[in-house]
């Protein structure tokens, strides 16, 4: 009986799943961006009261969440770059991935209060 | 932990006792159904675009994140007005135009990899694909005519 079929690759398989995963996410936004911006096209009316739903504190929160996605992987895309083209990347990719996950935490809580500005204002005044 | 080798017991757990039972075959084994050579690299040269339109992408796309989400307001000053602005410079057009393309690129190649990993009836890969594809070009000119011809007088 075998121990079940997840691979236990640790912070190598979980990095390369976030990646994924988030990488996923950015390329579906890209699509609604590219549509959304489009309305420019159409006419300011059109554009800006489909630009008012990214200012309510719903779209506010999926913002930070974008961020969050954005970062990571851009972040984590330079660690796979430095794992490929850096003779020691391989042997530090481990340590290179906790130094992504601190920045990423450091950035995301310098970003909390300018993104969220939106939302901090509609729950606390 | 030290452990005692005579505690351990050895069972036969069933396995398979053919030793070429365990043997993987080398991925990317040229078969039977393989052309005889490819003309060209292009997996090399997908997997070496990733990288660096991932660089260029870092700067673009992070840019972009400060400009419209943390300074002077954030989302709440984004307007026709603030996007006409923006597109009276030549400098922010191609800008914008570089991270279409990259990032559509970019994001398609990797889709590509997510399908054919996924994906495993060969006719639900080709569907998917087509998908991607036109999704994709569809997007691409979409937002390229965008910027191209933005009116700031429409109305």
């Amino acid at each position: 009986m075998p121990a079940g079929t997840l691979y236990r690759g640790r912070e190598g398989m979980w990095s390369w799943v976030a990646h994924r995963v988030t990488g996923v996410l950015i390329f579906f936004f890209l699509f609604a961006h590219v549509l959304d911006t489009a309305l420019v096209r159409v006419s300011p009316n059109a554009y800006n009261s489909v630009i008012a739903t990214y200012k309510t504190w719903p779209v506010n929160l999926m913002e930070y969440g974008l961020t969050a996605a954005i970062l990571f992987h851009a972040l984590n895309g330079l660690r796979v770059i430095a794992v490929d083209f850096w003779a020691k990347g391989p042997k530090y990719q481990r340590q290179m991935l906790w130094t992504v996950v601190t920045l990423w935490v450091l950035l995301m809580a310098g970003a909390f209060y300018p993104i969220l500005r939106v939302t901090l204002r509609t729950w606390f005044g | 932990m030290a452990i005692d080798a005579s505690s351990i017991e050895l069972v036969d757990a069933g396995g398979p006792t053919d030793p070429s039972a365990f043997l993987i075959e080398p991925p990317r084994t040229r078969t039977k159904r393989t052309g005889r050579k490819s003309r060209t690299n292009f997996e090399m040269l997908a997997w070496l675009f990733m990288r660096l339109s991932g660089v260029v992408l870092v700067f673009l796309v992070l840019g972009h994140l400060i400009i419209q989400l943390l300074l002077d307001g954030g989302v709440s000053k984004i307007s026709f007005a603030f996007v006409a602005g923006r597109w009276a410079s030549p400098f922010w057009q191609f800008w914008d135009l570089l991270m279409l393309w990259l990032a559509m690129l970019h994001g398609a190649n990797g889709m590509r990899t997510v399908i054919n990993d996924y994906a495993e009836r060969e006719t639900t890969r080709f569907w998917l694909k087509v998908l991607l594809v036109t999704a994709t070009v569809f997007t691409v000119l979409l937002g390229t005519l965008v910027i191209f011809t933005f009116d700031p007088t429409i109305s």
